[in-house]
């Protein structure tokens, strides 16, 4: 409990600036060579599995695992250097994204071994991708209220229960579920336990959630008695509240909570520079300040992060103001740039259409701002 | 200069600030005991070089004491005078006079007349009635001069004083110069040392104080809230209370990360430097509106009152923010420093320009 919530600045080494360059000049390629489209919300969105396998190539992906597991030994900030390129690129990451950024350190952290050498030098080669299955229908921000539950049976566990909004599902390779195991709901916390589901499996169907994009990147995913075996259970029988808690800080805490449309600040950017006019370049130029501020507490997390200070309060923080601005930079191009956003449209009336569209979930996806800012009242210690 | 030297700063320097008591942390006027405190140990030139006859120390030290006076709303120009006056003489190879020294953050006009320099024009000086000294700039032909002058204390025939106050009732004087001789020998100011380098330096240090005047207001708040009791119980435990506060700790935070920042890339002559203290004061400033609105808020009308503390932090936010360029002025600086599509991510990312 503290009087305030302090986020040291970090400054980058020069190794760090080095690693950027050679990220952009590949991003550079990639783009001369059209293999991607800049995109917002491409983290979440676009998934292309070809372009998840260059940069597994590369050493992109799985960079903070022990070479032993197929990783690359590199510390988060230099990871956050590679995370941050991609974003600004509006590069097509979707596919390894939830296992590069929460899976694989969860399954290094909790797993066993047999576990470890199963998924993390798959997930490092940018070749096994995961769903995360926590949410529920009844559930919304309240993850404790899981109703899903697994029972001992012969050989392992019996899962029954539907997990929502499961991002990729449909094209993951494995999901990670939180179930309870033990006890009754009036006990939260206590007795629920994460279980890693194998996909394709019997029992278990996957659902599309289409949103009001036309879009599918949600799933509702249906376990009808599915029976998986002992070695599913992730760490520890009754430790999934700790481990979700874990988990969450490395959702919450990454650049993509504030950078998920500066792919159409760019671009707009672009316009304001070729046009001089006077109210959009002060306008671009508020943005501009709030990102560099943004970049600076986001840094401020990656590097608590590294150093093993507990992150939670901090991302909680930055996750509210980031995705807040996240709408601030749609509102600020739709208002300003004289243009009518076009599904599919080129450049800017393109990224403008689906920025627009997904600016509903900025504020909810990773915990609603409501529920994060009682985390930061909490670390202040008024709850 | 270490850690632990900065805590022995930080330590002395709050020592100083909280034994003059609370009361007079609301009138807005030059708080002479503790500048006293405070000079008779140095502090009011930390990170100015001792050979220029400073206390020595870094930027970051020099920080950490302007921090802390906004912190505890001291009435005492310490970025007026380490900050500016002391950095313009150390960069122009000028010692630094006795008694209080102050910048003027307008450029003068100079002429030369029996071999001495003969200043003119209307000059902002903060605190200036308080100065013996002030340093300013000075425009003579083709050169630029650095100069020091008398200030608004001193004796008759120097600069005719015109006084005002901000809105904080902090100081905010003009110097009228008609043909005023310098105090001592100028000397000519270096490259880059011009009225752009002094407000890029001025919003550096307001940057640090408006932090930390906000923390101030979030420090208050969360006091207020856990201490009064509404409707039966502690306003803490409103949930519309909580979210409040929440996003006033947010918005401290984003000011204090980004003074901090600035400070570190100062330091460090970044290439960035300059992006980043132009994105600080434009945090900070455009940050001031939603901490005092919440701050005040939370306080009730308890906070309005004179008697309570909470106005002397925020009406410097409001004052502060308006001083050396709004968030306006900022946001146009940085437009047009990366409104080319190649150099809007770069910039954020500290590299060139």
């Amino acid at each position: 409990m503290t009087a305030t919530i302090h986020l040291p600045p970090h400054r980058l080494s020069a190794a760090s600036q080095r690693l950027r360059d050679e990220v952009r000049g590949f991003l550079d390629d990639e783009l001369r060579a059209g293999a991607f489209v800049p995109r917002c919300d491409a983290w979440m969105s676009v998934a292309d599995p070809a372009f998840s396998r260059r940069l597994g190539a590369r050493g992109w992906i799985g960079m903070t695992l022990p070479s032993a597991y197929g990783g690359h030994d590199r510390s988060p900030l230099e990871r956050f250097v590679v995370t941050e390129e991609l974003l600004a690129a509006g590069a097509p990451v979707a596919a390894h994204w939830i296992a590069d950024r929460q899976m694989a350190p969860s399954i290094l952290r909790h797993g066993s071994k047999a576990q470890r050498q199963r998924y993390l030098p798959a997930i490092a080669r940018g070749e096994c991708y995961f769903a995360i299955g926590m949410s529920e229908p009844d559930a919304g921000s309240d993850l404790a209220s899981v109703r899903t539950r697994a029972r001992r049976v012969d050989g392992g566990w019996e899962i029954t229960g539907t997990k929502m909004w499961t991002t990729g599902a449909h094209f993951a390779h494995a999901i990670v579920v939180l179930a309870r195991t033990d006890g009754s709901p009036a006990d939260r916390h206590a007795g629920l336990s994460q279980f890693v589901v194998d996909l394709p499996a019997p029992g278990v169907e996957i659902r599309p959630i289409g949103t009001i994009d036309g879009e599918h990147h949600f799933n509702e995913v249906v376990f009808d008695a599915a029976v998986v075996g002992q070695d599913s259970l992730l760490g520890e029988r009754g430790a999934g509240w700790r481990q979700v808690t874990a988990e969450l800080a490395h959702e919450r805490s990454g650049p993509e909570r504030y950078m998920s449309t500066v792919p159409l600040l760019r671009a707009w950017a672009e316009q304001v520079r070729q046009r001089g006019d006077a109210v959009a370049e002060r306008e671009l130029g508020r943005l501009t300040a709030r990102a560099w501020t943004l970049r600076q507490m986001s840094l401020s997390v990656a590097a608590a992060l590294a150093e093993g200070r507990p992150p939670e309060i901090a991302a909680a923080l930055v996750k509210d103001l980031g995705s807040r601005f996240e709408g601030d930079v749609v509102e600020t191009v739709r208002r300003l740039a004289g243009i009518e956003p076009r599904r599919n449209g080129p450049g800017l009336e393109g990224l403008l259409a689906e920025a627009v569209l997904h600016s509903p979930v900025f504020t909810l996806r990773g915990g609603s701002n409501e529920i994060l800012r009682s985390v930061v009242a909490r670390g202040l210690g008024v709850r | 200069m270490s850690d632990d030297l900065r805590a022995e700063i930080r330590a002395a320097v709050t020592a100083i600030l909280r034994g003059r008591g609370e009361d007079r942390t609301r009138a807005g006027g030059f708080d002479h005991v503790v500048w006293k405190d405070l000079s008779e140990a140095g502090f009011h030139l930390v990170g100015v070089p001792e050979e220029a006859g400073g206390s020595g120390g870094d930027l970051r030290d020099l920080a950490e004491v302007t921090d802390l006076t906004a912190f505890h709303a001291a009435g005492v120009p310490v970025a007026e005078t380490a900050f500016l006056a002391g950095w313009l003489l150390a960069g122009a190879g000028l010692p630094v006079p006795g008694g209080l020294v102050v910048a003027s953050l307008d450029e003068a006009h100079g002429h030369w007349r029996d071999g001495a320099l003969r200043l003119s024009g209307r000059l902002r000086v903060p605190w200036a009635r308080h100065a013996d000294h002030v340093v300013t700039t000075a425009r003579c032909g083709q050169d630029r001069m650095v100069a020091v002058i008398p200030g608004g204390a001193r004796r008759p025939g120097g600069p005719r004083l015109v006084t005002a106050e901000n809105l904080a009732g902090e100081p905010r004087d003009v110097l009228v110069l008609e043909g005023v001789a310098a105090d001592q020998a100028p000397a000519a100011a270096p490259p880059g040392l011009d009225t752009a380098a002094l407000l890029t330096r001025g919003a550096l240090a307001r940057s640090v104080q408006l932090a930390a005047a906000a923390r101030a207001v979030l420090v208050s708040a969360r006091r207020h809230i856990t201490e009064r009791e509404q409707f039966g119980r502690p306003l803490a435990r409103f949930q519309a209370v909580q979210q409040h506060l929440a996003a006033l700790a947010a918005e401290v935070a984003a000011m204090q990360v980004s003074a901090e920042a600035a400070v570190a890339a100062v330091e460090h002559a970044d290439a960035g430097a300059g992006v980043a203290v132009a994105a600080a004061k434009a945090t900070t400033s455009a940050g001031a509106r939603h901490v005092a609105a919440i701050g005040h808020q939370l306080h009730g009308a308890l906070g309005y009152s004179s008697e309570h503390r909470l106005g002397a932090a925020t009406t410097r936010l409001w004052a502060w923010r308006e001083e050396f360029g709004n968030e306006s002025h900022w946001h146009d600086h940085l437009a047009a420093a990366g409104g080319d599509d190649g150099a809007w991510w770069p910039l954020l990312t500290g590299g060139a320009r």
